[in-house]
């Protein structure tokens, strides 16, 4: 399974932690396909209580990983939530149980493309199964299931978790106590698939991604990740925050170079969010993951009416959007609340001001916090949650 | 937690029966929201139109979204909670009669509070003083009022007569937001607002 791997993942994956699931009943994927058994790695925080009423599951968006709330092995950087996650923040381990999953098509440790198919004893590559954010939930239900949590207090994630968030509310809402689903959207707009559809056009033009087999070519198809990373990137933060932090300032020169090296600030801003990444991602499961969100929509699987999804909730729902978030604006969350409406749910929604742009929900936003942390508070206490000693 | 909320809030909150569900429209900061979770075991959810107040609640605690009355109550299915409640707002609806037919659908009660336009300082200012009324209770420029539709407690009644609504309870309260009993003809002079308690025929 771990055959070929560079030693960066080999490491990351030894200090994993993973469970191997479904090998007496493989996972039904979407598509057809029995997928087991599959690996499941994961990252907790905190303990289970004898209750067993504090847990919290994060789902992560679609770069992101189960390294929550500590440093990353392949990147060394910290985690990615560490200003929610972590003694004295909102989620504190020394309250809950938190739990978080590198998604099925991922690259950290989970079964995704650049796993070996131990039937045709080769690495999956393209003909590892498409997978949609109901197979991410599902497997995530399965870890839950092996780590012997009944139900969750919390699910919570931004972006491509927080459609997580929605399909967890949707298809197992007896085991989702509260949702926070932010800054995301019941489905895939045309304009979402578009960009995406850039990105992987751009992965399959580069002559090194050889028609997904690039490992048994020993050749990386960078340029085609770095290219789709950028023109990702660029949806994730509004204009005002492109405009503020770069203008049209130049890089390292004080006038025009009349050719085509990165003349702007924001070209080489780009090129090293481009160059970065794919030190850290796999190519195919940047195929696999952003097609799982492109697939989605919740309404479409309940009979073209959101409201089915949730009928009958008893969960307690926290939407949040951010004012310049382009990608997933406001008026998606507020078509979820609707539905939530629709049926009375407990729902709350805060649209939170900000110029940050899509990956608002990843930074410093005091609105934010405030936000979560009542809502947390108040189901809590209705949970009968003690505070934290 | 046990902090008292305003007179007129108390009033509605004694309408309100322990442990039922409750939507309150315009709930501002989310204080009856508060008082009737903690002090009743309501399931208390808010809609309010300022995103600021949204955010305040749901800071505390509290299930609010941002919404208003006039746009956001048909999202709701019929009889979703024992009450909806419209506390100093009816008044500032664009279709205060729609407003209340909506409020009738989604709750089995439906309770009213509004600033009574009949009370005899707001004859004086404007049959005496000749300008639009400023009270305690009216406290705007006519230009800068969020009031649009004004009424008195006696246009209220007749309104629900015109709709065929049961009035189950009403109350005129004064210029201290004290309870006073008196015959109509008088409430509708004395009363500065009044709160209604209504439910569909």
């Amino acid at each position: 399974m771990l055959n070929d791997l560079t030693d960066a993942e080999r490491k990351a994956l030894a200090q994993c932690r993973h469970a191997v699931l479904g090998t007496d009943r493989p996972l039904r994927l979407d598509c057809g396909v029995d997928l087991g058994p599959y690996r499941v790695a994961y990252q907790t925080y905190g303990e289970l209580n004898a209750e067993k009423s504090n847990a919290v599951l994060i789902c992560h968006a679609l770069t992101g990983d189960q390294f929550v709330a500590d440093r990353n092995p392949i990147t060394g950087k910290p985690g990615w939530w560490e200003s929610i996650v972590g003694p004295g923040k909102i989620l504190d381990p020394a309250r809950y149980f938190i739990i978080c999953s590198n998604v099925l098509g991922g690259c950290l440790g989970t079964t995704g493309p650049l796993d070996t198919d131990p039937r045709a004893g080769q690495p999956w590559n393209l003909r590892f199964p498409v997978v949609t954010i109901g197979d991410m939930v599902r497997a995530q239900a399965a870890l839950i299931d092996h780590l012997g949590i009944p139900d969750l207090f919390c699910v919570i994630g931004g972006s491509m978790g927080g459609m997580q968030v929605l399909e967890w509310a949707a298809s197992y809402p007896k085991r989702v106590f509260s949702a926070v689903p932010i800054a995301c959207a019941a489905r895939h707009s045309a304009q979402n698939i578009a960009f995406h559809e850039v990105g992987r056009q751009a992965i399959m033009a580069d002559p090194d991604w050889k028609g997904g087999d690039y490992r048994l070519h020993q050749t990386t198809p960078s340029r085609g990740l770095a290219v789709a990373r950028m023109t990702a990137h660029i949806t994730y933060l509004s204009e005002q925050a492109l405009q503020r932090k770069f203008g049209r300032a130049l890089q390292d020169r004080n006038a025009l170079g009349f050719g085509f090296d990165a003349d702007f600030q924001v070209e080489s801003y780009l090129r090293y969010q481009g160059s970065t990444f794919v030190d850290r991602f796999d190519a195919n499961s940047y195929l696999y993951i952003t097609r799982a969100m492109d697939y989605f929509d919740l309404a479409g699987a309940h009979g073209g009416v959101l409201a089915n999804a949730f009928r009958g909730t008893a969960t307690r729902f926290c939407l949040m959007s951010f004012t310049s978030d382009w990608l997933f604006p406001t008026r998606e969350s507020r078509a979820v609340v609707h539905a939530l409406n629709a049926v009375a749910a407990n729902v709350s929604f805060v649209e939170v001001d900000s110029d940050k742009g899509h990956d608002a929900f990843l930074l410093d936003e005091p609105e934010m916090f405030r936000t979560l942390s009542g809502f947390l508070k108040g189901a809590a206490a209705v949970r009968g949650l003690g505070s934290v000693s | 937690m046990a902090a008292p909320i305003r007179v007129d809030l108390q009033h509605i909150a004694d309408m309100v029966e322990p442990g039922t569900r409750a939507l309150d429209v315009g709930c501002g900061d989310g204080a009856l929201l508060a008082y009737l979770m903690n002090f009743k075991r309501v399931d208390a959810r808010g809609m309010e139109l300022s995103q600021a107040g949204v955010n305040a609640c749901v800071a505390n605690g509290l299930s609010v979204i941002q919404g208003d009355a006039d746009a956001d109550l048909r999202d709701y299915p019929d009889a979703a909670f024992d009450y909806v409640i419209l506390s100093q707002t009816l008044q500032a609806t664009r279709e205060p009669r729609k407003v209340l037919e909506q409020m009738l659908r989604v709750g089995k009660h439906a309770i009213v509070s509004f600033p009574n336009f009949a009370h005899w300082q707001v004859r004086l200012r404007l049959v005496f003083g000749g300008r639009m009324p400023e009270t305690t209770s009216l406290p705007y420029k006519w230009y800068d009022t969020p009031n649009i539709h004004l009424c008195s407690i006696d246009d209220f009644r007749a309104l629900c007569r015109t709709m065929g609504v049961r009035i189950e309870r009403s109350i005129v309260l004064n210029n201290a937001s004290r309870r006073i009993n008196l015959p109509p003809l008088l409430a509708n002079l004395i009363g500065e607002q009044a709160v209604f308690m209504l439910r569909r025929d």
